[in-house]
């Protein structure tokens, strides 16, 4: 069977309804494995009207290259701890941007053969690689840092923007340069100097801001699939690229808006540092004034409290603590204890990772409340339990003016009647900013990994029970 | 009007479909809303088959087509199923 041109064509426009249909599913968690299946269905059509259509003709190769991806794919899917997401994330991302470099150099060298090549497309093209080949190293980059290959901690030279906005012209002239004349060594240089902008462009930003990148290099490579689509004049791609493109976008405006930083701030900002330094955290923490409590004393007030709300953050998933703060939530709740969990929009590395790493210890969702939900909440809460998080609950965000995270929209963790910081020692977030919460009556600073402390509070409510 | 200008009038109405939609989605969905785009993302491998299965694509057309296939399957593949493991966590009380 061969379909036709429109046969296809069609094919193509119920698979694009289909991912329309994917995105909106994901409104709810309870429509939302509804919406992966029409993900699935929708590639799988999109797939065979291409198979099936009149340009593929030569199966051998892409039975050979879809098969081995595919199975690295589906083991790589079935091993991955949810932990390590935002790495996969980005090592995704990068593959996307490189299978678009390759199918824009590849799509040139056919047409070239064929002898019709034109202005026009060869423009489009341009844009696939440039877009392609930032989003390959930028996202090769992200992983890097993710994975703890390179420092998280922003890399910064003079004039470094000055650089990147050199290579951007350049790239650029090159792109013309190509499109006009067709000259292959325009295109191989254009090629490598956007391969070089990936980089140069990712590693002034700090590991902290991942959230936005990674929503960013998201976004990037929605950008790469929709010029490809361009170059190939192929609707689906335009479409599905431009979904794409749009959804990273959305979300790294959303990321973006909880900071209270502008997109250009955190491209350009450079903010944080993942320095490991200031520990020897008890003297430190007499020093300045704040009080260093003990599990039972955490365990004391907790037991018979009324509600208890968690604010989980980056340290909960470094420490793997999900699992330890899902048995203390059963253990309190046999108490007749409420506890919930609140969630800042940037806590951990990547948008919503706090939901996945509790979804994943069997927290059930309606527990886990976001951070307009939660706030006024947080008033009426005996204790706040505060796991490896820090800035996205430091009140210097609403009262010092001068503090470089004023404005930053924060979980008011701070109003509960008590509030416990599980903390590995004194050092500030990644923004650097002393956090004024700990100076607070009513904090507390359990010293420890989190995990370690979470099943010591286990212990002692099992074994309890005053 | 032109094929190219008919592709744009595509891309920017589907701009606005994916605006609406996207700002639909529950923050709590975000990583797997990541994930998903990711794999459907993963439509270039449509591209990448329309470069490999071309008959009188050469040697360095069809190795790259080869690689460009094998990366986007990843991506096809491993987005797909780990999106759906992700979605089988979210669970409400029992």
């Amino acid at each position: 069977m061969e379909l036709s041109m429109n046969q296809q064509g069609a094919a193509y426009l119920v698979s694009a309804v289909l991912f329309i249909f994917a995105l909106k599913g994901l409104t709810h968690p309870a429509t939302a494995r509804r919406g992966n299946l029409f993900g699935m269905l929708g590639m799988a059509i999109a797939l065979a009207a291409t198979l099936l259509g009149t340009q593929v003709q030569d199966y051998l190769l892409i039975i050979i290259a879809g098969t081995i991806g595919a199975v690295i794919g589906i083991v790589v899917a079935l091993r991955i701890q949810m932990t390590q997401m935002p790495q996969l994330v980005a090592a995704l991302h990068s593959f996307v941007g490189m299978a678009a470099v390759l199918v824009a150099i590849g799509t040139f060298i056919n047409r070239a053969q064929a002898g019709t090549l034109d202005a026009l497309l060869m423009g489009e093209l341009s844009a696939g690689v440039v877009i392609g080949a930032i989003t390959f190293t930028g996202s090769v980059i992200a992983f890097a840092k993710l994975q703890g290959i390179m420092s998280g901690a922003p890399i910064k030279f003079g004039g470094q923007h000055l650089l990147n906005a050199a290579i951007a012209a350049v790239t650029v002239l090159l792109a013309v340069e190509f499109a006009l004349t067709g000259d292959v060594w325009a295109l191989v240089l254009m090629t490598l100097l956007a391969f070089a902008l990936g980089g140069t462009l990712i590693i002034p930003i700090g590991g902290a801001d991942m959230p936005v990148i990674i929503s960013m290099l998201n976004s990037y490579s929605g950008w790469a699939a929709a010029a490809t689509g361009f170059t190939l004049h192929n609707d689906l791609l335009i479409i599905v690229g431009a979904l794409v493109g749009f959804s990273g976008a959305i979300l790294s405006y959303i990321m973006c808006r909880a900071m209270n930083r502008s997109i250009i701030n955190v491209v350009f900002g450079g903010f944080g540092t993942d320095s490991s330094g200031g520990d020897s955290a008890g003297a430190v923490a007499a020093e300045k004034g704040v009080k260093s409590a003990s599990v039972e004393d955490a365990v004391y007030w907790m037991e018979d409290a009324g509600k208890v709300i968690i604010v989980p953050g980056y340290g909960m998933a470094v420490a793997q603590a999900q699992h330890a703060l899902k048995e203390m939530m059963e253990l309190l709740e046999a108490r007749d204890v409420e506890v919930k969990f609140a969630i800042h929009p940037v806590a951990g590395r990547m948008p919503g990772h706090m939901n996945v790493l509790l979804a994943e210890a069997d927290i059930p969702y309606d527990h886990v409340l976001e951070m307009d939900e939660i706030n006024p909440e947080f008033n009426g809460a005996d204790v706040a339990l505060v796991v490896g998080a820090n800035d996205v609950v430091n009140p210097a965000a609403k009262e010092d003016t001068s503090s470089p995270i004023y404005g930053m929209p924060i979980l008011e963790a701070g109003r509960a009647n008590q509030v416990y910081f599980l903390k590995r020692s004194m050092r500030p977030g990644y923004s650097g900013v002393d956090n004024l919460l700990f100076y607070q009556d009513n904090t507390s600073l359990i010293f420890g990994d989190a995990k370690d402390t979470i099943e010591g509070i286990v212990a002692a409510l099992k074994g309890g029970g005053h | 009007m032109s094929e190219s200008l008919t592709a744009l009038y595509v891309f920017v109405l589907a701009c606005f479909i994916g605006y609406y939609v996207v700002w639909g989605v529950t923050p709590s969905l975000h990583t797997p809303l990541v994930a998903l785009t990711n794999a459907i993302s993963g439509i270039v491998l449509v591209g990448a088959l329309l470069v490999t299965g071309l008959d009188e694509a050469g040697w360095l057309a069809s190795g790259m087509g080869f690689l460009a296939v094998l990366l986007a399957s990843i991506n096809v593949f491993g987005g797909f199923l780990v999106t759906h493991r992700m979605l089988s966590m979210f669970k409400k009380k029992k």
